[in-house]
């Protein structure tokens, strides 16, 4: 049997993508919903406790994206990132703050008010600038001889900064439903407050970013309603409407885990929609998961690692989340 | 020769965000073994000591630790912002090797990380030493994936070029290439002394403030230890080393000892001078007979190529070279004379009572990092002007962006950088000042779970 290597490959920078999205997600979302929360009663601290244990890790993701890409797929690597040169500088200047404020926050003392602006402030950059890179790949990049050849400028349209703001949405979700699972008492009812009106958010701009490519890209319009496959793909839409009103449902129930849970399943659904719209570009609207590869010797000698060491990795992060199971409360001991 | 175009712009981008990185990683591979020593040293003694010194190094660590992470995503993305055409041609090989690094080693760190700060009260001790280990094996894992990476571009073999781009044949010899071996051991010997300076000022400095509590006496008194045991087994690689690169590399050894003829029958040794690319050169040289030789090929007259030998196209800049060598190695000297020192004064048992010794190593505290920088400036300018070396050009390894984009990002970096990462900086010598706390003996009784959760939040604080 051949195995289909860059199939292969682009499954598992996939599934790297993903995580990091779900997962640096509720880190980022914390910081989007830092500004709702003052210092006194002390929640951002508890907030800030709920992430101190695996933010690094889940920011890692972030890297073996980019380390996956770079090496299974270096001719992507190699356009993609000189195409939304801008973004990306902000977006690690946005991390950068972000994780620094992380580290130093507690241990400052008159600066604390501006590390927490460097938290918000990072965050949010961060979270707008990957939005607007997926809205710049959802619109297509230019490649010659798998080279870059457009302009500096070629990323910012009304489209990729409207993504922005909907990764931005989407991330303060995530964080919402995350710090109701990891909460509780007063900070829990709050949370609880913030879910519905951010879930219907998510809601419309998950809508307005579907209707936007299907309207405005044809390839895109071509793949749903013209390769008569119209039947399979329907069910995704409808399972984000579901969800929506199952997290309705469980914020009125006081579910402790579901509206996270829920969150999580629209990321998916929203990443399955995207995959279904370009594949099997990696790059639209030219650059195929084939014609991106690296030679097969690469991508093979990568892959027998990566197929024994993911695994393992998957199961001492999620070993890391049980050890800092329960809820996070003021005052905990043993946080920074 | 434009400076600020876009090529001109990304090099010095990435040697200023690299150097920097650099700096942090170094810190955070010798001190999570430091750790580690620390806890199996507590677990071995049962003496509380050990487990004070730990909570309050694993503080200084986990700031260099973060610091190291948001500067390493932006070296991740770098790679391809600034250098696309260097990710497309060697992507093949140098993708898959930062991949390896980021599954074996990251993930290992990041992963246990968590448990190692955080989890006292969650595992058993047993337990948190096995996180702290995983950390500190991370820490070395890393350092294998990324100097195999970086011996590569230094000295390739395992490759075959096809349609111009550089694709791996034999895996086994692109990651065991000629100057791996050598690279590697000399790069983690050199993050050990720079943990091993830093815990030794820390105590040289509460020493000059009068403290002559245990924590201090045995911070100041290890990290010496571990200086006397490393510094003359660095040396040594570094010797070999150089023989090493001036087989594989002979146009960097010239540029390094600013040499410029091929002669016969013995090298001097510049020791200083000022290495002069156009009139081809070394002006001021200060030399001493057959020291090069001696040196360089471990004979009285033995043959070294000089930089005249190859193309002016070909030759790396000297004059950086020439004086970041000088700088490694002299302070590599002094490192090595603080150390037996150190080695003296304890015969006598002075050695926590001799100031002008711990103002001597308070001095050197820095100097694990300095040399640190010196040799990789040394390694990494000494390759040009190549990116792989012999292969491909760092003229053709740059992004087809334009200055304007390359000058805003380093205009951004530039002002960012210093604030964050001094910011960084600041607190881990506010806490080396601060030093490893006062009150003594019940820090955290691990059979008192109800007192120990108070004063190890106090002490975390």
């Amino acid at each position: 049997m051949q195995v289909d290597l860059p199939m292969v490959w682009a499954a598992i920078v996939g599934l790297a993508v993903f995580l990091y999205v779900v997962l640096d997600g509720f880190d980022l979302g914390i910081g989007l919903l830092f500004p709702f929360f003052a210092e006194n009663p002390p929640d951002r601290e508890v907030m800030l406790n709920t992430v101190a244990p695996v933010w690094d890790g889940n920011e890692t993701f972030l890297v073996l994206g980019g380390a996956g890409l770079y090496g299974a797929f270096p001719v992507a690597y190699a356009t993609l990132l000189p195409a939304n040169y801008l973004p990306l500088i902000l977006m690690v200047v946005g991390l950068i703050f972000r994780g620094a404020a992380f580290e130093l926050r507690v241990k400052s003392t008159r600066t604390r008010a501006l590390w927490d602006l460097a938290f918000i402030s990072g965050s949010a950059l961060a979270a707008f600038c990957q939005g607007v890179v997926l809205g710049s790949l959802l619109q297509g990049i230019r490649i010659e001889n798998g080279r870059f050849t457009g302009g500096p400028f070629d990323w910012l349209s009304a489209f990729s900064v409207f993504c922005g703001m909907g990764v931005v949405v989407t991330y303060a979700t995530l964080g919402c439903g995350w710090l109701i699972y990891k909460t509780d008492g007063e900070l829990q009812r709050k949370m609880r407050r913030l879910m519905r009106p951010l879930a219907s958010a998510l809601l419309a701009a998950v809508a307005l970013v579907s209707l936007w490519t299907v309207l405005g890209l044809p390839s895109v319009a071509q793949r749903w309603f013209a390769s008569g496959n119209l039947a399979w793909f329907m069910p995704v839409p409808v399972l984000v409407v579901a969800c929506v009103a199952g997290i309705f449902r469980a914020v009125r129930l006081r579910r402790e885990a579901t509206p996270f849970l829920l969150t999580l399943a629209i990321c998916f659904l929203g990443f399955t929609g995207l995959v279904i719209s370009i594949w099997p570009n990696l790059v639209p609207p030219s650059l195929s998961i084939w014609d991106a590869s690296a030679s097969p010797s690469s991508q093979v000698f990568t892959l027998v690692g990566t197929a024994i060491v993911l695994p393992i990795i998957l199961v001492y992060n999620a070993l890391q989340y049980r050890v800092f199971r329960g809820k996070v409360r003021e005052g905990d001991a043993g946080y920074h | 020769m434009e400076i600020f175009d876009a090529f001109h712009l990304a090099r010095f981008q990435f040697a200023f965000t690299v150097a920097i990185h650099i700096v942090f990683p170094a810190i955070s591979i010798g001190m999570a073994s430091f750790l580690a020593v620390l806890e199996w040293r507590w677990l071995n003694t049962g003496d509380q000591v050990f487990r004070k010194l730990f909570l309050f190094w694993s503080k200084i660590f986990a700031i260099g630790f973060g610091m190291g992470v948001i500067s390493g995503v932006v070296m991740a993305y770098e790679f391809g912002t600034n250098w696309s055409e260097f990710s497309r041609i060697a992507g093949n090989v140098t993708g898959p090797l930062l991949t390896y690094e980021v599954l074996t080693a990251f993930f290992l760190e990041a992963g246990f990380l968590g448990v190692m700060l955080f989890g006292w009260q969650r595992v058993g001790p047993r337990a948190h030493f096995f996180a702290t280990l995983m950390v500190a094996a991370g820490t070395l894992i890393s350092t294998f994936w990324i100097l195999a990476s970086n011996s590569f571009m230094q000295t390739p073999q395992g490759y075959a070029l096809d349609k111009g781009l550089i694709v791996p044949v034999d895996w086994f010899k692109v990651i065991f290439n000629p100057s791996f071996p050598y690279r590697l051991v000399h790069m983690t010997i050199a993050a050990f002394i720079v943990a091993g300076f830093i815990v030794s000022a820390c105590g040289a400095w509460h020493l000059l403030k009068g403290r002559r509590d245990k924590a201090v006496m045995i911070s100041f008194s290890m990290g010496l230890w571990i200086l006397l045991a490393i510094t003359p087994i660095q040396i040594l690689v570094g010797d070999a080393h150089g023989l090493n690169t001036r087989e594989y590399q002979p146009a960097k050894i010239a540029a390094i000892e600013g040499l410029w003829e091929t002669e016969k029958g013995g090298t001097p040794l510049n020791l200083v001078g000022f290495p002069d690319m156009d009139a081809e050169r070394t002006r001021y040289a200060l030399q001493v007979p057959h020291l090069g030789s001696l040196i360089l090929t471990h004979s009285w007259d033995g043959e070294i190529t000089g930089l005249k030998a190859f193309a002016p196209q070909d030759r790396p800049y000297s004059p950086i070279v020439f004086w970041s060598f000088r700088v490694m190695a002299g302070l590599g000297l002094l490192m090595l004379l603080t150390a037996v020192l150190g080695l003296a004064l304890r015969r006598g048992g002075r050695l926590y009572e001799t100031r002008w010794f711990q103002w001597l190593v308070l001095a050197m505290g820095p100097s694990g990092l300095v040399a640190l920088l010196a040799g990789w400036v040394t390694t990494e300018v000494g390759r040009q002007p190549w990116t792989v070396y012999g292969v491909l050009r760092t003229t053709a390894s740059v992004s087809p962006i334009g200055s304007q984009q390359a000058g805003v990002s380093l205009l951004v970096l530039a002002v960012v950088y210093p604030l964050v990462f001094g910011m960084g900086a600041y607190y881990m010598i506010k806490l080396m000042r601060r030093g490893p706390s006062l009150d003594a003996e019940h820090v955290g009784h691990p059979e008192h779970p109800g007192l120990s959760n108070r004063a190890l939040s106090q002490s975390f604080k």
